[in-house]
């Protein structure tokens, strides 16, 4: 095969949906048996570029792309799926398209079976034809052992290792004769190191045979292991595009993350003698936010920010702590008080406040009026607005009304009134409202998860100016969990990087761009080769 | 002008209208009919408040996020035992009356705990698990009625052992809310002590939708996850739910006894409780909200349209039991119909 041919162009891709751009100007070219990454963080672009190349749906329901797509030099047109598997582009998926009760063969060979005729379907038609097994378990077999790996062609699907089932689903794709480019998307996300390997191993065996691969990922060590070429993606724009010889480790993570950060400015007040609450070994069973132990320590009246990929357990610290799923560990407060975990009445009445990451699941009781949604924590909890007769208790309906007007004005909460459902409410004025409710409560500490995921810019800066003003003002020590490094850098005093359900380390919002990088994608203990400590 | 009739449109949505308009359509053809009119709406308000404290029983449940209380039988068998017992004890007028409530109450309480224990053990298909439920009560009572010691000749079977399938109610407590305060206005009766029970009963359920319970069980019933969140314990406010509707339940039974005139034993409480779901429905509650004006509306709304369209069709089909088709199948047409909307307004 012809190794200087140029399988796959994409000239000049760009996405909007509905009104925001997600993918600008993208240039790949790829040869045949060549490994090319696509790196990036979560959100920069990489899914969707391959939702455009794979011809998915959700690309065409919402208007298309721009740019054009070369296949073998010749424009192609492919708006289906299917049209991508005809024009021979394979795609290995996060989540395994498999079936349990089937076998490996039957997997494989899923609705392009091997037939053979038979009376029935001579007169009925071919849709009768008997399925040809030797044939089918034969063309696995060599599947398989193209990928050098040892299960039989016969096993049923369910009970295999999910390393296994990977490798079922690679399969699947070489087996297409016609394969040109294979797609990985984050294949190594959920295997063990030693599968990640063999994976890996088994890349390079298939990029041999000539077919070119596309390899989506976050992991560095793996893009500078295999690929050949590396393109990095950033807030939907191409940033680089590097030959593995030209670079390394460290420039890659820089390109990964780097940002224009904007430092609000504030006033810091971080009592570095005072511990308001101690981490010790939390371990939370969140799923698909796993916490595998973390030490933390946290001063009063800083702004710690909690940063990190997703998938990796940031998400699960603050959910852990607030009880909502099971955790164990240790975690003291003040010094003095043990807080007891898996109860969340108790971890607000020890004055902890939570907005939840999860809005309109967690979050809000979507079809009640702003006014009760900020009330109704308090009130279950501190017994507030309510009036008392004996016994009874009756709502204070002008105390709520007084309440949620005052956080309207203070928070610039857009709606027609506050006896408005939240349902109705814009992404960041349903947020204003979470916050409103976790203030009501008057907090010693603020969790905030993701505060400004889904929300417009405008609403951005006064959710995050109002963190700000209530770590200023009121002392208020906040730990602010998000997925987007520039927002926690522009406004915390720390940083802790979660990776793989541990602290990967601490870093200050002014470090380098590199350091960032590495930790996220849990290279920076290995490179720099010692702990980082806790408390620097 | 035409704002504001959009505006009364959004308010009363369309299967409201809808049933409106056929309610009126059925006024105006019994008018025509020359079927008495003063009778009819008499018949029309009796029905009101003797179904209304069965299908505000709905409104506990919904709103602690059981859903459509389809195990109201379970209510209903706790009521009738109340009642059973206070002829039993040879009561007679508002004593046997109030005797009956009282010895319902903690009957249905400890039931209604139990069948929310049972609900909090299969979340997600607690409609489905209610409706059998309440069947498989009602059968395993068709066998209590049969061995329950009841001695009093007034109750039991004349020839052997066992409960009748229907006791009479006269000279016992028939008609005592029905007669209270009651004044006619020409043909039309109004029965006082009735509709004021029911409201009364409204005024409270209002009352403790309003208090901090009340609102614990709001906030349960429609988002379980912000609950937990919240520092509320899910399961005990669905408990609370479950109790509170098996409550009313037993009361509404009997405020339904006393209008009707009879206890009706065996299988009679089966399909109770799809009346009540179908007209909390028709009155603009879903599964997830259901508010007091839904119950007062929907009752008004479902019963008229029975009480009417029975006269109506025994006029325009005299032709033997065509009438009792016709309205079993208006009947259960309104209940298909009400679920179909189970959406409901806003």
């Amino acid at each position: 095969m012809d190794r200087d041919k140029i399988v796959l162009e994409m000239n000049n891709i760009g996405k909007v949906y509905y009104g925001t751009r997600v993918l600008k100007d993208i240039n790949l070219s790829i040869k045949a048996g060549e490994i090319h990454a696509i790196l990036g963080e979560n959100g920069a672009g990489k899914s969707t570029l391959m939702n455009i190349l794979f011809g998915m749906p959700v690309i065409h329901s919402t208007g298309g792309f721009e740019g054009e797509v070369l296949i073998d030099g010749s424009k192609v047109d492919i708006n289906s799926p299917f049209k991508a598997m005809k024009e021979g582009i394979g795609m290995v998926h996060q989540e395994f398209m498999l079936i349990p009760g089937y076998t490996i063969t039957e997997n494989i060979k899923l609705n392009r079976e091997i037939t053979k005729p038979n009376p029935i379907s001579r007169v009925l038609g071919n849709k009768l034809e008997t399925l040809d097994f030797v044939q089918m378990d034969k063309d696995a077999k060599k599947a398989i052992k193209s990928l050098d790996i040892g299960i039989d062609e016969w096993t049923k699907i369910a009970g295999l290792p999910v390393g296994y089932m990977q490798f079922v689903e690679i399969a699947r794709e070489i087996d297409k004769e016609n394969l040109k480019i294979l797609v990985f998307d984050e294949p190594t996300a959920v295997l063990t190191e030693s599968e990640a390997k063999n994976l890996l191993q088994a890349m390079k065996l298939i990029s041999d045979s000539g077919i070119a691969i596309l390899f989506i990922t976050h992991r560095l060590d793996e893009v500078m292991e295999i690929a050949d070429n590396i393109t990095v993606l950033r807030d939907g724009q191409m940033v680089a595009n590097r030959k593995k010889e030209e670079t390394n480790l460290v420039e890659l993570a820089q390109l990964m993350v780097g940002r224009e950060i904007e430092k609000v400015e504030r006033k810091v007040n971080v009592d570095k003698s005072s511990v308001v609450m101690k981490i010790k070994d939390l371990k939370v069973a969140m799923p698909g936010e796993e916490v595998k132990g973390i030490d933390l320590d946290i001063f009063k009246g800083e702004i710690i920010g909690i940063g990190g990929l997703a998938g990796q357990g940031k998400i699960g610290i603050a959910n852990g702590i607030m009880g909502l799923y099971p955790s164990s560990g240790e975690v003291v407060i003040n010094n003095d008080t043990t807080l007891k975990l898996n109860n969340p009445k108790e971890s607000i009445a020890k004055g902890l406040a939570f907005v939840s990451e999860d809005r309109r699941g967690v979050g809000l009781l979507l079809d009640t009026s702003i006014e009760l949604n900020i009330a109704v924590t308090a009130m279950q909890n501190n017994d507030k607005f309510l009036k008392k007769y004996g016994p009874f208790t009756q709502l204070d309906t002008t105390g709520i009304r007084n309440h949620a007007l005052g956080f309207k004005k203070e928070l610039d909460i857009r709606c027609t009134g506050v006896d408005q459902i939240t349902r109705r409410l814009s992404g960041g004025n349903q947020q204003k409202v979470c916050i409103a409710r976790a203030l009501t409560l008057e907090p010693n500490i603020l969790f905030v998860s993701e505060p400004t995921r889904g929300i417009d810019i405008g609403a951005k800066k006064l959710v995050l100016d109002t963190l700000v003003k209530l770590n200023e003002e009121l002392g208020m020590t906040i730990i602010m969990t998000s997925s987007e490094l520039a927002e926690l850098r522009s406004v915390c005093d720390r940083i802790a990087i979660i990776c793989e359900g541990k602290l990967e380390g601490i870093l200050k919002p002014d470090d380098s761009d590199a350091d960032f990088g590495l930790m996220m994608a849990g290279e920076y203990k290995k490179l720099v080769g010692e702990e980082v400590s806790n408390n620097e | 002008m035409s704002e504001k009739i959009a505006v009364y449109y959004k308010a009363m949505g369309l299967p409201r209208l809808i049933i409106t308009l056929f309610f009126l359509f059925l006024v105006c053809v019994s008018v025509i009919l020359g079927i008495p009119f003063g009778g009819l709406m008499t018949d029309v308000v009796v029905r009101l408040g003797m179904h209304g404290i069965l299908v505000l029983a709905m409104v506990p449940a919904i709103i602690s996020g059981i859903g459509l209380n389809f195990g109201l039988p379970l209510g209903i068998l706790c009521g009738l035992i109340g009642a059973i017992v206070s002829i039993e004890l040879d009561l007679v007028g508002f004593p046997a009356f109030i005797a009956a409530i009282l010895v319902a109450l903690p009957l249905a309480a400890l039931i209604g705990w139990c069948y929310g224990w049972l609900l909090n053990k299969v979340k997600g298909s607690e409609m489905m698990v209610a409706t059998y439920a309440g069947f498989s009560a009602v059968f395993l009572m068709s066998i209590g009625w049969m061995v329950l010691p009841f001695k009093s000749p007034e109750i039991t079977w004349p020839m052997g052992p066992g409960l009748r399938t229907t006791i009479s109610l006269d000279g016992r407590f028939r008609d005592v809310l029905n007669n209270w305060g009651a004044f006619n206005i020409g043909s039309f009766r109004f029965p006082t002590g009735l509709i004021l029970f029911f409201l009364l009963s409204c005024f409270i359920m209002w009352l403790v939708l309003r208090s901090k319970t009340g609102i614990a069980m709001k906030t349960v019933g429609a988002n379980p996850n912000f609950a937990v969140a919240t520092g509320l314990n899910v399961d005990n406010y669905r408990i609370m739910g479950s109790v509170l509707s098996t409550i009313l339940g037993a009361v509404g039974i009997i405020v339904y006894s006393q209008s009707y005139g009879f206890l009706q034993l065996y299988q009679a409480p089966m399909f109770m409780g799809f009346a009540a779901v179908a007209a909390v429905l028709i009155g603009g509650a879903n599964i997830k909200n259901a508010k007091i004006s839904h119950v007062i509306i929907g009752t008004f709304l479902f019963q008229g349209l029975l009480v009417i369209a029975l006269p109506v069709a025994n006029t325009v089909m005299t032709t033997g039991s065509l009438a009792e088709i016709t309205r079993l199948i208006v009947t259960n047409g309104i209940i298909l119909y009400a679920l179909t909307q189970v959406d409901g307004g806003e």
